[in-house]
């Protein structure tokens, strides 16, 4: 016997058992290669190709950092094939031209931000877990969804194409602050990059406006028999509460930026007063406008925003936690009830990002008082996970490796929030490399750990195989490792005020002392960057040559999915969808490794 | 070359961890699979612990080796209220920090997977949650009532006797004005602004208390122990106002004045001496994204006695006699001359009104 075999089992067998699920299906009608590939209305077509498009993005925007740590670990360095590969005006000499570094970190924290956690993360999962872990056979909207999906599509090329352009990307950083943005002579970026940007974004908020309504309108109405509120999966009531914050919050953007598309090409003041640009040698006739009005804006869709990324990865973590300690989530309505604590709050913190901006100091300190309420929410979240943790019979799967690893990041990123969030301390703190490591540990490091749980654990119930274990040990160690490494030593930076967005800090006495450290966090960030290409190969592989799942509940879970045939067909179960009799959390109950939602309660048992 | 030959080098160690990896797939699948799990569980739980320890030591060894390139002593009162809230926050964080990982990565190491072992059922209890709700929500008051009570004395009114400067910010470069003599900052209006015409701030002329204001660029003269009020503005994006050693910020935004103030404790060269740095500076650094040239906007600000501030001052020629040299008060002394400058507006003022 081969390997091959040894390792895949009877592929013939397992074939025609699962087009027996097939023929069984509720869907009969004839799928082409184009209505199942690419305008595809099953939810869990459209899941994967939010995450493969996630993944796309994060690799372009990863090898993005990848770039411009060069230049801060090398600011004197020429590295010639840098100019081969740009050109002399993006790298002159092999050095990275400040305008181009300006746009590489625009993009950098547009497209991580926006195309991989919110699009990639939210994506891929509300479509993927939603159906199967309420009982649904699809979205309330299935057309919606693929629009959802299309629009996203539509946003990336938009995007993509603003990398191609004379002018070069928007690159007046992910936030975008007029005027800077508004007026193409103050910086290049600002010129047709600003536009293709807003395109961009306008359309990303419209995809995510159609998948967000999907969420809610398919966790309220579709959800199967006995399945309640309180029996949803945390997965399924963060995916909610994150559906919810992107639709309320999301239009508020979108106004703000087509107030800027207005500043820009329709002369109006929104957020323009007073300005003389000495690149034209002339004053502006715009009087009256306030350019703090968009950071309001801005931001109240930019703190939600952050909410947006790590609810459902707090969602997928607090699953994986469960099923692989064995043991039920603790305090599972605590964990609900912080969870809409924090989307509630998430509403009442934006100014926190604008304490220097001469804000109102009372105003201020009305948002130091609700910014740092929100850490208690967290706190309850933290803690419970470490109880769950407490007395189980823990399973080491990729996926759980990488819901510990989210745990540690999210306590030490959110633990310099609680610096940042009171105004006194902002004072120093703002906009120097401690906000950069704060949020890349608490937001961007946790979210994609989050995410790469999600990723292994559901992975199975994607592609009906299995991703290569030493390879994720491998990168799970390495990227959690380097992610310290990265980002722990940015706090010290950050406390000795050096400022964030500067390509070079040689000519600084206050801030040059740390050229050697910036070495070292571009060394490593190069080698973390190169694990996650790992990880990408893992990924494509296992999805052809991965070993083959055998049981359709691999992971011993209770919850709705893993009931589904292994290779589910567009409608999900063959037949009746499953009942629910049970919450999803009964692990090692009753002396019982795991009792299942679908099983009704014993004579003698008790509900949770 | 050397790049073809690094990305050769990393796809080598590609396949070669590939190969690894699958190999080691395949001996799990044979030597049974429960086998093999139970394996790689071990091997990951005492990682577990391995990176709580080394994690541990890490940030501990960090510490030793970055806390003298930090901070310094602050080098303005309000600096140090900042400060003192700096150490109570990571105090109370630190410990927080510390037990929480201690407990994730021991229950990790601890309670992983063994035959022998049965989870223990254990949904919730309202004690315990009570608990993590309470004894946080008391820190964070804790850290809210400090923070707050120094905020309020860091953003209240500055004194009454503050010396007033205004600070613009302009791409990519700060613009300093004093008020002089008469303490009053004459009128401005952005329409005016020309560099052509040595009126970068576009004061108008027309009003007499421009007249004796000072205009200088990149420098900033301070008096050591009295307080500082700085009003300051942008002419074309946002910029900020960024000063590490004072422990001070605040964004330069055009068409809405902000303000901010602070006691400096230290002359430039008691600095110097302090740092050990004879190259030491007080730098303004942009700390708000504004375009290119964001890296490079310094400023320097000297700290000086009060008597060198005076002498500093007096040798500043005001921007109006260095736009019309010839109603300069001190070079001619023709009487009155500058109140016929108040009521004849000079041509080039007029121009450039005209605009």
């Amino acid at each position: 016997m081969s390997n091959e075999a040894t390792l895949h089992g009877h592929p013939e067998i397992q074939t025609s058992h699962d087009a027996h699920h097939d023929e069984h299906g509720v869907h009969h009608h004839k799928e082409t290669f184009i209505t199942k590939y690419v305008f595809s209305q099953d939810h869990k077509m459209i899941s994967k190709q939010f995450l493969i498009t996630g993944m796309i993005w994060a690799i372009i925007g990863g090898l993005m950092s990848v770039l411009f740590r060069l230049q801060l670990g090398y600011p004197d360095a020429h590295f010639q094939f840098l100019e081969d590969i740009l050109g002399s005006k993006w790298a002159r000499g092999g050095q990275i031209q400040p305008e181009f570094y300006y746009a590489l970190v625009t993009m950098h924290g547009t497209i991580l931000v926006f195309f991989v956690l919110t699009g990639g993360l939210s994506g891929t999962f509300a479509n993927f877990l939603i159906p199967l872990q309420i009982g649904a056979r699809d979205m309330a909207s299935p057309m919606l969804n693929m629009l959802s999906y299309w629009f996203f599509f539509g946003a990336s090329m938009v995007m993509l194409s603003s990398l191609f352009i004379e002018t070069g990307p928007a690159s007046g950083g992910w936030t975008s602050y007029p005027p800077l943005s508004a007026l193409g002579d103050a910086s290049e970026g600002s010129k047709t990059g600003m536009d293709l940007w807003i395109i961009s974004m306008a359309m990303f908020v419209v995809s995510s406006l159609l998948g967000g309504l999907n969420y809610i309108s398919t966790v309220l109405n579709l959800r199967t028999k006995g399945m309640s509120m309180t029996r949803l999966p945390l997965t399924i009531w963060a995916l909610f509460f994150t559906a919810i914050l992107g639709v309320l919050s999301f239009p508020v953007l979108l106004s703000g930026f087509i107030l800027l598309l207005f500043d820009r090409h329709g002369g109006t003041s929104f957020y323009l007063s007073d300005i003389f640009l000495a690149t034209t040698g002339k004053a502006l006739p715009n009087e009256g406008g306030s350019a703090i009005l968009y950071q309001h804006l801005f931001w109240f869709l930019g703190h939600p925003e952050v909410y947006i990324i790590i609810l459902p990865a707090m969602g997928l973590v607090s699953e994986v936690m469960s099923v692989n300690a064995r043991k039920p989530i603790f305090g599972y309505i605590a964990m609900v009830g912080s969870m809409f604590a924090i989307a509630i709050l998430a509403f009442l913190v934006w100014a926190h990002h604008m304490f220097v901006t001469g804000l109102n100091p009372f105003l201020g300190s009305v948002f130091v008082l609700l910014t740092l309420l929100i850490a208690v929410p967290s706190a309850i979240k933290v803690f419970n996970w470490l109880t769950t943790l407490w007395r189980g019979n823990i399973r080491f799967t990729p996926a759980m490796l990488f819901a510990i690893g989210f745990v540690s990041t999210f306590i030490s990123g959110g633990l310099t929030g609680i610096f940042l969030g009171n105004s006194t301390l902002d004072i120093p703190l703002h906009d120097t490399y401690f906000v950069i490591a704060h949020f890349h540990i608490v937001m961007g490091v946790s979210g994609i750990l989050g995410m790469f749980a999600g990723i292994y654990h559901w992975f199975p119930k994607m592609y009906g195989r299995y991703m290569n274990n030493v390879l994720a040990y491998i990168h799970f160690w390495i990227t959690l490792i380097g992610a310290y490494l990265i980002f722990w030593p940015m706090h010290y930076e950050g406390l000795a005020g050096m400022p964030r967005r500067y390509l070079d800090y040689s000519n600084w006495i206050s801030f040059n002392q740390f050229g050697g450290l910036n070495r070292f966090i571009s060394t490593v960030a190069i080698i973390v960057f190169a694990v996650q290409l790992l990880f990408i190969f893992n990924f494509f592989y296992s999805i052809f040559k991965g070993r083959r799942v055998m049981t359709r509940n691999p992971w011993g879970s209770t919850t709705l999915e893993w009931t589904a045939p292994i290779r589910p067909g567009h409608g999900n179960w063959p037949g009746e969808i499953p009942e629910v009799h049970r919450w999803p959390y009964d692990y090692a109950k009753d002396g019982r490794d795991f009792i299942p939602q679908t099983e009704p309660l014993g004579a003698n048992e008790s509900a949770h | 070359m050397s790049t073809f030959f690094l990305l050769l080098i990393l796809l080598f160690g590609f396949l070669i961890t590939f190969q690894i990896a699958k190999a080691s797939e395949y001996v799990g699948v044979l030597k049974g699979e429960k086998k093999n799990f139970e394996a790689n569980n071990r091997v990951n739980g005492f990682l577990m612990i391995v990176f709580l320890v080394l994690g541990l030591i890490g940030v501990y060894w960090c510490n030793e080796l970055y806390r003298g390139k930090i901070l310094g002593e602050s080098a303005s009162k309000h600096g140090e209220q900042i400060d003192t809230m700096l150490y109570i926050t990571i105090a109370i964080t630190g410990v927080v920090f510390v037990i929480t990982q201690v407990l994730l990565f021991w229950f990790a190491y601890k309670y992983q997977y063994s035959e022998k072992r049965q989870a223990h059922y254990f949904p919730h209890d309202n004690r315990l949650e009570v608990i993590w709700t309470v004894v946080p929500a008391i820190a964070l008051t804790v850290l809210v009532g400090f923070g707050l009570f120094y905020w309020f004395r860091i953003t209240g009114d500055a004194p009454e006797n503050a010396n007033q400067i205004e600070v613009t910010g302009k791409q990519f470069g700060w613009i300093f004005r004093y008020p002089g003599k008469d303490k009053v900052f004459g009128k401005k209006y952005y329409q005016n602004i020309s560099d052509k015409e040595n009126n970068s701030l576009g004061l108008i002329w027309d009003d007499a208390s421009t007249h004796d204001d000072i205009v200088v660029g990149n420098e900033m003269y301070i008096v050591k122990n009295q307080a500082v009020k700085l009003i300051i503005n942008s002419r074309d994006v946002i910029h900020d106002v960024g000063l590490a050693e004072f422990r001070q910020k605040m964004d330069a935004v055009p068409g809405t004045p902000t303000t901010m103030w602070f006691i400096p404790k230290f002359t430039t060269d008691e600095m110097k001496k302090k740092t050990g740095n004879p190259d030491f500076e007080y730098e303004i650094s942009c700390d708000q994204m504004c375009g290119r040239g964001h890296y490079t906007m310094r400023g320097i600000i000297k700290v000086v006695e009060e008597d060198e501030y005076k002498l500093w001052l007096l040798k500043q020629k005001p921007n109006y006699v260095q736009v019309f040299p010839d109603k300069d008060p001190n070079a001619a002394r023709p009487a009155d001359s500058t109140k016929a400058a108040v009521t004849v507006p000079a041509p080039a003022a007029t121009a450039s009104l005209a605009k």
